[in-house]
């Protein structure tokens, strides 16, 4: 299990041909309260970069993009009601989808945890 | 996410003191300012609203416009200096009485907004006003009003100072324990206060819709103040995030927003703003327009608007009816965070503007359903006299 970053601050939490996709505890901490997510839709196919969901919090909305290429396998019900477990856990309770991998090489291009760390320093 | 245009940013004379608090600084106004500070806008919202409140509103403008001969007498000098501000506005300074301020608008020459902004009877002597304009508007504000008074009067801005605002139910005891005076005060009304040897102007007035104080101060004493205030354990520091929430709560217009060059008066449903004597006189700028829309004439008209679920409609968003023609636009809008609903401002054709109306806006292409309503959205708590003995 590896977990890669993009430089606009989602995570991909890799477990096989699976990837778990959320935003970082850096960039809920930038966002602030958040109130509202805009979840894709099951079976959706997205190409890496695609505009794949929405995080509203009190101030502004922010696109969260496919971090990689994929088909949407399963998204997070529970923070429809409940959009804050993105602050309060945004690694575990509070990611946002999962996507079946259509190109895992494409993981390679996504910055490893020190890379990350460098970015947000 | 890039701050990195800080360095052509001003700065208020509370600068280093948001930063050692840990305030998130973002550009606004042309100014470095916190949006917020560690707990958050939702926390520093209802902390203004169950406690107190401490804002830096130093970017906006604190002025005076002073008479260049003054005669001494002191009501006479007042009518002169309203005789200078009124043709620009559409409020009536001449009946303002010492330690009276007025919520009023500067007017163009079609009847659009030019700015909203406080004016009040100075203390400093008769014959001079106490002015406050928005931040964003300001340098083109003091050059109209500059002009306007010719030779006759002068505007010594006061941006240099520091301006606080200190809002919430519990401003009243905090404020007290300090300027004891300040009871004394109601809504919408100033004085001068003395503190650690230097002048103070207070007055009982905000943005937010609570009770509360706004404090002008000379720059040197603003951190010490601040300090002061916050060593109270009623108050915390609040960014501008939560102020914008707290005023979009208290359905108050924001400049830019709700408000621009093009909307007058009566279309932003700010009435209230247009005194009687000079409706009567109709010898305010734009009172063809303005006097015509106050008699019905009017094509758009700003509402509240409660939105069901909780996505957030902001402004830009547009109003659809039914069959989706647009029938206009949301101005403001977002979170609120002490009704847990969202809820917005805009401009609709006053008859689809009624209380109960149906609403669709729509965000991303979706629409979301939403009710015109009342405004203020939350009850305003402003701490008005009573008249009894």
């Amino acid at each position: 299990m590896t977990t890669k970053f993009t430089p606009d601050h989602e995570y991909i939490r890799v477990e096989g041909a699976t990837g778990i996709v959320g935003i970082t505890p850096y960039a809920q901490e930038q966002l602030g309260d958040i109130v509202f997510v805009e979840l894709p839709a099951v079976g959706k196919v997205f190409k890496k970069g695609d505009e794949a969901a929405v995080v509203e919090s009190v101030k502004a909305a922010s696109e969260i993009y496919a971090p990689v290429s994929g088909t949407v396998t399963e998204v997070n019900d529970a923070l429809s009601n409940e959009p804050g477990l993105i602050n309060s856990d945004p690694e575990a309770a509070g990611w946002m989808f999962k996507i079946a991998l259509s190109d895992a090489s494409e993981l390679d291009g996504l910055l490893d945890d020190a890379g990350y760390a460098e970015l947000t320093k | 996410m890039a701050d990195s245009s800080a360095e052509t940013l001003k700065t208020t004379p509370l600068y280093e003191r948001h930063v050692a608090a840990g305030g998130r600084m973002v550009p606004f106004g042309g100014y470095s300012l916190p949006v917020q500070y560690a707990p958050g806008i939702m926390a520093e919202h209802k902390w203004t609203r169950e406690h107190a409140g401490l804002f830096d509103v130093s970017h906006m403008g604190p002025s005076f416009l002073e008479l260049s001969t003054r005669t001494g007498d002191a009501e006479a000098d007042h009518a002169a200096i309203a005789a200078i501000i009124e043709p620009l506005i559409c409020g009536d300074i001449a009946s303002l009485k010492p330690g009276q301020i007025r919520y009023t608008l500067l007017l163009n020459a079609e009847g659009g907004t030019m700015d909203d902004l406080m004016v009040a009877r100075s203390p400093r002597y008769p014959g001079s006003l106490y002015i406050v304009v928005n931040a964003g508007t300001k340098e083109a504000d003091f050059a109209h009003i500059a002009k306007a008074a010719g030779d006759r009067a002068k505007v010594t801005r006061a941006d240099d100072e520091a301006l606080l605002a200190l809002q919430g139910p519990e401003a009243i005891d905090v404020l007290s324990a300090l300027l004891p005076g300040v009871v004394e005060l109601g809504f919408m009304q100033y004085g001068p206060f003395d503190w650690e040897g230097r002048t103070l102007i207070v007055s009982r007035s905000g943005y937010t819709g609570e009770d509360g104080f706004e404090i002008l101060a000379p720059a040197s004493l603003a951190s010490a103040l601040w300090d002061k205030l916050l060593a109270d354990e009623r108050v915390k520091p609040i960014g501008l995030g939560a102020r914008d929430s707290l005023r979009l709560e208290a359905g108050l217009p924001l400049y830019g927003h709700d408000l621009n060059e093009t909307i007058s008066p009566t279309e932003a449903a700010l009435n209230f703003a247009i005194s009687k004597r000079r409706r009567e006189a109709a010898d305010f700028p734009g009172a063809a327009r303005i006097l015509k829309e106050f008699a019905g004439e009017l094509t758009r008209v700003r509402v509240g608007i409660r939105f069901e679920g909780r996505l957030p409609v902001r402004e830009g968003a547009e109003l659809v009816d039914e069959s989706g023609c647009v029938m206009g636009q949301v101005t403001s809008g977002g979170f609120a965070p002490s009704l847990d609903a969202p809820i917005a401002m805009g401009y609709l054709p006053p008859s689809d503007a009624y209380e109960g109306a149906p609403v669709i806006a729509m965000v991303r292409g979706k629409p979301v359903s939403g009710t015109v309503v009342a405004m203020p959205f939350v009850p305003h708590r402003y701490f008005r006299k009573t008249k009894s003995s």
